[in-house]
């Protein structure tokens, strides 16, 4: 006969008792813990959720907004590089050209500008409460997903008026946006966890953003380069990101080649390294901010 | 480790000085690069990229602890003290600079009521927001939302933007999100000093409902009354460094033995900031027995008295009334008591005392704290001074001796703020 001489407590109602969470001083490179990310997934999505219906709430013109700045870029660079520069296009229509490029690049500049100011931005829960820090400019990175989603709407009515057809590379797009989205975060954990000990590098972000767009093909063509330097200037993941979206949109450009896989090399390492100095700065973040 | 929720060894943490106020700028790091390039290699060689020489403070030193699971734990110390630290590591906002620590069980840290809430969005979305924040999963959330905005009382306004709600309304809401936590270690910074009577009242009630059902609670507060009515046990921390380790009582004791300025004798004109006004001014306080003897500890079967000095600073037409304010351990009112016209002290410029015999057999055992003020009457009522909890005083009740003189031999406790002893009849009638 079975004697039960204590009630059972909430505690062990809770299911096994989980293992004990161990502190201690930081060490080690390569302690990237990324499986809790993954525990923390849902609040990952809350803050992406947040991000994206405060952008919407708080402006008058709301989803406006997303599609007024690549638009209006868009018209601009149509006159001015277009019309009186007469820049090559690859055959395309001009506001095409610049608006399937504008779109990622757009969504890139936004994406890092928000995980550089994530970190600040979250201070007060930063000092209160734990969470894996890395989620703050993930969720940056994927709540701009949302501004991309509108402007992406007004680029299908644009193909539809152009009367521009898209070959069977459109269903390699989301892969470039992939490749977008990695080197928006990427570089975003490195200038955010920079921008924690160092409260001036935001001020030196849109500098960096307006330098990076101009070497970046949003508003040529990347066949002005020379084919013998192409390699070095797909160190750029932009670079590839931007050729290869609108070669996937409309067909025309260049292909995936060297610049393509050279871009993806850099995407690659500049996240890994952002991901271990990110990890790495985790540990003092909320003793600095 | 067994039946214990927390285990803390030797454990340390370094801040550098002005670091938690200062941060850097990248100009000022490449000004120094280009002036003294040696020098910032040098400094560069540690993990951190700070200047290894500069001055380093401890914010915790060499801390051990264990806490067994459903105690709750009290912390207490100065400002300054590494209480806040210490929390902060257990809740792994900071990692610490040496040691080590075991947590069992999933921790709640409620350091700041309103964590994770946004102005812009509305009560509903802000309880999904906060709770994700605070470490609920959706479905938790989903299940206790009614509860969360019963418990707030806003119904009315949960699909309202919270930038709309009064203070208050805006505190209920995110407390109720925030008690609505279910952790097996709860970690509590001074949260309950916020809000009015009212709220504080709930929230301790929650705190209580928290460490009746077993969990593990540890509170950080300034509120000695909490302390002992919430803790059983509480550590002490000086310095970064754990001096008391005991039952709450005497950890608050202890506290105000070793800050100087013992709360059963204070000396207010050291402390550097003048407490009155232009009318009067408070100098001096103590509790002492009725043989003349200062103590912080009173028998409950005798009478003490608390004596209180001040200065008359000009001659004022109607002599002005002391009183002194009763709070037991819990922070409730127990009494107020105060001169009367017969009693009252004189109206000339000078030095007063004044004295208050506080009667054995009155109050229970425990620790109560005492407030002292002075008010005149002569055109209007005026406050010169109101020091809420100058005094403590620990009333003891010397179980051995009591044991059949008083309770009968019932050696369990007895509730209530009083225990007079009154007059009993009992007779037969049939």
């Amino acid at each position: 006969m079975e004697v039960r001489t204590f009630p059972e407590t909430s505690l062990q109602t809770t299911g096994q008792r989980a293992a004990p969470i161990v502190i201690t001083p930081p060490r080690g490179w390569l302690d990237l813990n990324l499986k809790e990310l993954w525990e923390y997934r849902e609040l990952l999505y809350f803050f992406v959720w947040r991000d994206i219906k405060v952008r919407y709430k708080q402006t008058i013109i709301g989803a406006g907004w997303a599609i007024i700045q690549p638009f209006f870029t868009m018209v601009v660079f149509s006159l001015f590089f277009g019309l009186l520069a007469k820049i090559p296009s690859e055959g395309l229509p001009y506001p095409i050209f610049y608006y399937s490029a504008l779109l990622p690049w757009m969504y890139f500049a936004n994406a890092l500008n928000g995980a550089t100011n994530t970190v600040i931005e979250h201070q007060r829960v930063i000092t209160k409460v734990y969470f894996p820090r890395l989620i703050l400019p993930l969720a940056a990175v994927l709540a701009g997903l949302g501004d991309f989603g509108i402007a992406f709407v007004i680029l299908i009515g644009m193909m539809l008026f152009y009367g521009v057809v898209p070959t069977g590379a459109v269903l390699l797009l989301p892969f470039f946006l992939l490749l977008a989205v990695a080197t928006a975060l990427g570089a975003g954990l490195w200038l955010s966890a920079l921008n924690a000990i160092y409260r001036d590098v935001r001020y030196a972000v849109p500098f960096l953003v307006q330098f990076w767009m101009f070497a970046s093909p949003v508003a040529y063509p990347s066949s002005l380069i020379p084919e013998r330097w192409r390699w070095l200037y797909g160190l750029n993941p932009m670079a590839g990101v931007i050729e290869g979206f609108r070669w996937a949109l409309t067909g025309q450009g260049s292909p995936p080649n060297v610049l393509m896989f050279v871009s993806v090399a850099a995407v690659l390492l500049v996240l890994l390294g952002g991901i271990v100095y990110f990890r790495r700065m985790e540990s003092t973040i909320a003793d600095v901010v | 480790m067994g039946d214990l929720a927390i285990r803390v060894e030797n454990l340390s943490k370094r801040y550098r000085i002005g670091q938690r106020e200062r941060y850097l700028a990248l100009r000022d790091v490449l000004a120094r690069a280009i002036s003294a390039p040696f020098r910032v290699f040098s400094s560069n060689s540690k993990p951190d990229g700070r200047n290894p020489r500069s001055d380093y403070i401890w914010a915790l030193k060499d801390v051990s602890l264990e806490v067994k699971q459903g105690e709750v734990v009290g912390i207490i110390g100065r400002n300054g003290a590494g209480k806040t630290t210490l929390l902060k590591i257990l809740a792994r906002i900071t990692r610490p600079t040496s040691g080590y620590a075991e947590v069992r069980g999933r921790v709640g840290s409620l350091l700041e009521v309103g964590t994770g809430f946004h102005p812009e969005l509305t009560g509903r979305e802000n309880i999904y927001l906060s709770g994700a924040v605070l470490g609920m999963t959706k479905r938790e959330i989903d299940r206790k939302f009614d509860e969360i905005v019963d418990f707030a009382g806003v119904e009315k306004f949960i699909d309202t933007p919270v930038k709309h709600y009064s203070s208050g309304m805006y505190m209920r809401l995110a407390f109720a999100v925030a008690a609505h936590l279910e952790p097996e270690i709860l970690l509590v910074d001074e949260v309950l000093a916020v809000g009015d009577a009212d709220f504080q009242k709930k929230c301790l009630g929650k705190m209580e409902d928290v460490a009746k059902e077993g969990r593990t609670v540890l509170f950080v507060s300034h509120n000695m009354g909490m302390i002992t009515s919430l803790c059983k046990r509480a550590i002490l921390l000086e310095e970064g460094r754990l001096v008391t380790d005991g039952p709450a009582s005497e950890t608050v004791m202890s506290y105000y033995h070793r800050g100087g300025s013992s709360p059963h004798a204070v000396d207010f004109t050291r402390s550097g900031r003048p407490i009155g006004d232009h009318l009067a001014t408070l100098l001096q306080a103590h509790i002492e027995d009725m043989d003349g003897n200062i103590v912080s500890e009173v028998d409950i079967r005798y009478p003490f008295k608390v004596k209180m000095r001040y200065r008359l600073h000009e001659s004022v037409p109607e002599p002005p009334f002391p009183n002194f304010h009763f709070f037991d351990a819990r922070g409730e009112y127990v009494f107020v008591s105060s001169s009367n016209n017969f009693t009252n002290g004189g109206t000339e410029p000078g030095i007063y005392e004044a004295e208050c015999i506080v009667p054995g057999n009155l109050l229970n055992n425990g620790t109560y704290f005492i407030g002292l003020a002075l008010t005149f009457t002569h055109r209007g009522i005026h406050v010169s001074f109101y020091e809420k909890d100058a005094l403590a005083v620990n009333v003891k009740d010397p179980m051995e001796e009591t044991l059949y003189e008083l309770r009968s031999g019932y050696s369990g406790p007895i509730p209530g703020p009083v225990r007079p002893r009154l007059d009993w009849r009992i007779k037969k009638i049939s």
